[in-house]
């Protein structure tokens, strides 16, 4: 017979109650004991692991459908419980149930009359707004219902009914027994139940009070059995074991006709195992626990929260087919490829389907085994059947072989992959690389895309996904490659750009001044790489920008400004211009290289598309990289040298800033320093000494900047953006700075003062931890105790502000996940409803601008 | 009691709110093929619009400042809680 596909439509969802009725019809076994095995380690009849509930033992057979382990699906049992017990998930709609109905005659508290008024509001509340208005309405309708004191049906005056949490219902303080609430909720009639939204056919309320319990299938709580032999049962098993064995006690007890209290404490008992059973996280019960002391998972428990079956089992699915381990950086490779270690290039693999073409191809995979590379680890028949290839089975797989079977073949260079980093906080955090099989154990990546994955080399590790299916691996080059994430969504500027060395070099390069024979330029570019010479000028010296011209397109054409910009727009370098793809002046820079500034890489990137921009940033890298290695870069302790002028600057500015903040002090100390608004005297006095200190640093650094040498690779480096500023030089060379803790100086530790060498009440500069010299020269020891602290109180900022931060990321990640902008350009939610009416409020789509702006000056001067 | 004459809050961080007339309603509920439903909400006595005399289903436009587009549009539908 052919296969044909069954179509179902789901056409509505019915939640209902199970009636005592049902759980029995449904129970394919009576428990009546708490032992679980006889002697002989076999299922004890009528226990809670009855071979009729399915089994869990390799070799037994389930006697209800004779099927085995892993083919029977297990059956309910129940279970007769001697008292009536509170169900814990309904003790609100009980509650709201008793209080809404009349105590004698059961009937709802709206007289008759008005009772089919109410019944059609709620049908046209429905209708015309949904059920979420409807259940609100409800709400509202028991909640007015709470004051009526007489019954309008009988005229039977109402108790207040209240409830103690947990399980416990009062009426005018006197407690109902679940016996007396179940009376109750038996005597509302079905049409009433109709206004609480119950439909009386598949829910009487009377079913919310447990008389008889459905114990889960066994296959549901397996028992594991330990190395030592010994079983060790489910928490569900334990707690079920718990449940019986009181139920049992208790009917012993009311049959033996013990006195109530007897009775009613072990009735309390059972309520709390089978509520505890439900759910073991009811705010006013103590958890039960385990022997050891930790909280057994009960039904919620498995279920509910982060490590529940939804977010762990359905949400967050574990992958085959995928690597993790330590990354480390390789500028050879392309910001494009991830380099894989070849022992993991030997796990993973990629189906291949045997074709006449090419299976003389994919037989020398299998001749070469699953030790050698490349080979392969496994042949697929068409019928599924799969081979593992070895030593002994290849033979015999080779002359199998034959157009439609499978060969997994090991990854190989050019393959693609998927690469992520944790979190995964955009979508440029999983990007598709090509493969590199490499030597080593570390996965391998350009540092130009540790930009986008936030990755560094301090033991990160990273994980790698090899798509299985063409479709996949079309998609995922398609969607996801690493050029085409290049401009960030976020401000629309290239996010994979320069970083270090290529910055500093690049620096070096093009700075005027760089001149070398044509014989070493041409060194130099083909050492990074570069074979196309054409461009050089052909004479005997040749300069930084003109090595650097030769890799720019002949037709580009860009104007920008470097960083010089900023402190001299005339000097000759601090306007970077291209014409006809020559560097006719202006060095480069992080603002023209570097990720997320500067429109140098943005407009290469409109102008010759994603794939080119990988390509020119390789010859960019690599230029950067070759120039440093050949003519050497190396940071030197003098490099951060002052000279004596600006030594004794220092010390001058440093000792006019103490006087300041004595003189600061000692206005304060007479009364006359003058408030900065909305502060106390004593918060401005710290305010005015803070702002007086960074000012003294800030003094520091740009000294720094006028005086230090230009030609010392440190401040190349600062100069270029490529690492370190200013501020950093003069921490080091000159004066470290004031040492903030949570926001302010640093005043605890000792009773009015801060460490036990000062003395008390002192409010000095040093005593509140400012450190007045560099690194370069030591700390004095209590100037280390403030780093310390000041050390401590950021790292414990950042280890508690990084589970914020993600929470916080869920959030906003659950609450706009189906938002979409509409052709209309409004952004929407899944049902249609308007958020914004033009997305972002200016329509722009990120990516398509130059760092959110659209230049129309440009955009007509490239059309003239 | 004499009513006191109604007047528009000012204050910067305010924007200004306005009433639609029936038309311009109409139209911007046909442009975008929408029912006044899906539009944001604004609650009946919201400060912001007691001077402007609404009723239920009115549509208020507020012109913000906008640190992307300079000025921006944007409507809500009154809505009694």
């Amino acid at each position: 017979m052919e296969d044909k596909p069954i179509y179902k439509y789901i056409d509505s969802i019915e939640f209902g109650l199970l009636s005592p009725k049902d759980i029995k019809e449904m129970a394919k076994a009576k428990v009546v004991t708490p032992e679980l095995y006889d002697k002989e380690g076999y299922p004890v009849d009528g226990g809670l692991m009855d071979v009729r509930l399915g089994v869990i033992d390799p070799g037994l057979r389930c006697k209800t459908d004779g099927q085995k382990l892993k083919e029977s699906l297990g059956h309910f049992g129940f279970m007769e419980l001697a008292r009536p017990v509170v169900h814990i998930s309904f003790v609100s709609v009980i509650l709201d149930l008793l209080r809404s109905t009349c105590r004698k005659c059961g009937r709802i508290l709206i007289p008759n009359e008005r009772l089919d008024e109410v019944k059609d509001l709620l049908d046209k509340i429905s209708l015309e707004q949904g059920p979420h208005e409807r259940r609100d309405k409800i709400k509202e309708v028991i909640a007015s219902l709470r004051t009526i004191s007489k019954c309008p049906h009988c005229a039977e005056k109402q108790q207040k009914v209240s409830i103690d949490k947990p399980t416990n219902f009062l009426e005018d303080d006197k407690r109902l027994s679940p016996i007396e609430v179940r009376a109750r909720l038996e005597k509302i009639v079905d049409e009433d139940l109709l206004v609480f939204g119950i439909n009386p056919a598949i829910a009487r309320p009377e079913w919310m009070i447990l008389t008889v319990l459905p114990i889960p299938p066994v296959t549901m709580r397996p028992s594991i059995t330990l190395e030592s032999g010994e079983r060790s049962e489910d928490d569900l098993t334990h707690k079920l074991g718990d449940i019986v064995r009181i139920n049992q006690r208790l009917f012993e007890n009311i049959n033996a006709g013990a006195p109530e209290i007897i009775i009613e404490d072990l009735w309390d008992l059972l309520q709390y195992h089978i509520t505890t059973f439900f759910d073991n996280e009811v705010a006013q019960l103590p958890p039960a626990r385990h022997r050891s002391g930790q909280p057994l998972k009960t039904l919620v428990g498995r279920i509910k929260s982060k490590e529940g079956r939804i977010r762990t089992n359905l949400i967050g699915k574990r992958t085959n087919f995928s690597a993790r381990t330590v990354i480390s950086p390789d500028p050879k490779i392309d910001i494009n490829e991830v380099g894989v270690p070849l022992m993991i290039a030997k796990k993973l693999t990629i189906p291949e389907r045997v074709t006449e073409w090419n299976m003389e191809y994919l037989k020398e995979f299998i001749k070469r085994g699953a030790d050698t590379y490349p080979g392969s680890n496994y042949m697929i028949r068409p019928d599924g059947k799969r081979k593992k290839v070895s030593d002994e089975t290849k033979e015999q797989l080779l002359e199998e072989i034959q157009p439609g079977f499978i060969v997994e073949r090991h990854l190989m260079d050019g393959d693609i992959a998927l690469f992520n980093r944790q979190p995964s906080l955009h979508r440029m955090s999983m990007m598709c690389h090509k493969v590199k099989v490499l030597p080593g154990m570390t996965l391998r990546l350009n540092p130009a895309v540790c930009a986008p994955y936030n990755a560094d080399f301090d033991g990160d590790e990273m994980n790698l996904h090899i798509p299985q299916t063409e479709e996949a691996r079309a998609e995922s080059e398609i969607l996801m490659e690493v050029q085409t994430q290049i401009i960030s969504p976020r401000y629309g500027l290239s996010i994979i750009a320069c970083v270090q060395d290529s910055i500093s070099g690049n620096y070096v390069l093009t700075k005027d001044g760089f001149e070398v024979s044509r014989q070493q330029a041409i060194d130099l570019l083909a050492s990074a790489g570069i074979e196309n010479y054409d461009k050089l000028p052909n004479k005997p010296r040749v300069t930084g920008k003109e090595i650097f011209s030769t890799i720019i397109p002949d037709d580009f054409n860009f104007t920008g400004k470097s960083r010089l910009f900023a402190k001299n727009p005339d000097d000759p370098d601090a306007i970077v211009r291209i014409v006809d793809g020559k560097l006719v002046s202006g060095v480069l820079d992080s603002n023209n290289l570097g990720q997320g500034s500067g429109l140098l890489l943005r407009n290469l990137h409109k102008k010759y598309g994603a794939d080119d921009i990988i390509l020119l940033l390789r010859n960019i890298n690599g230029l950067g990289a070759e120039v440093l290695l050949k003519y050497g870069f190396t940071s030197k302790i003098s490099d951060i040298d002052l000279s004596e002028s600006a030594y004794s600057q220092i010390d001058k500015d440093k000792k006019s800033a103490y006087k300041d903040v004595d003189k600061l002090i000692a206005d304060f100390r007479s009364g006359k320093l003058e408030s900065l608004p909305g502060r106390s005297m004593a918060e401005s006095l710290e305010l005015r000494i803070l702002e007086r200190l960074n000012k003294l640093r800030n003094e520091a650094g740009l000294l720094v900047e006028q005086t230090a040498s230009t030609d010392s690779n440190t401040m190349k480096m600062v100069r270029s953006g490529a690492r370190g500023n200013n501020i950093n030089i003069a921490q080091m060379s000159a004066v470290v700075g004031q040492q903030a803790l949570r926001g302010g100086r640093i005043s605890q530790g000792y009773r009015n003062r801060s460490l036990s060498c000062f003395k008390p009440n002192d409010l000095g500069a040093d005593a509140r931890g400012f450190i007045q010299t560099g690194f370069k020269f030591g700390l004095k020891p209590y100037e280390l105790f403030f780093m310390a602290m000041t050390g401590r109180d950021s790292m414990m900022d950042t280890a508690l502000r990084t589970p914020k931060s993600g929470y916080l990321y869920r959030r906003l990640a659950n609450a706009m996940q189906d938002l979409k902008v509409e052709y209309d350009f409004t952004v929407r939610d899944a049902s249609k409803k308007i958020v914004q009416f033009n997305y972002g409020e200016d329509g722009l789509d990120v990516s398509k601008t130059e760092g959110g702006k659209i230049n129309i000056k440009s955009i007509i001067e490239s059309v003239k | 009691m004499a009513e006191k004459k109604k007047i528009p809050i000012t204050h910067t961080l305010i924007p200004e709110h306005t009433k639609l007339s029936d038309d311009e309603k109409k139209k911007l509920l046909e442009f975008h093929n929408i029912t006044i439903k899906d539009l944001p909400k604004i609650l009946i006595k919201d400060p912001a619009i007691k001077h402007l005399d609404v009723k239920e289903n009115d549509v208020i436009r507020i012109q913000r400042r906008s640190s992307t587009a300079g000025e921006s549009v944007f409507y809500r539908g009154v809505v009694n809680e």
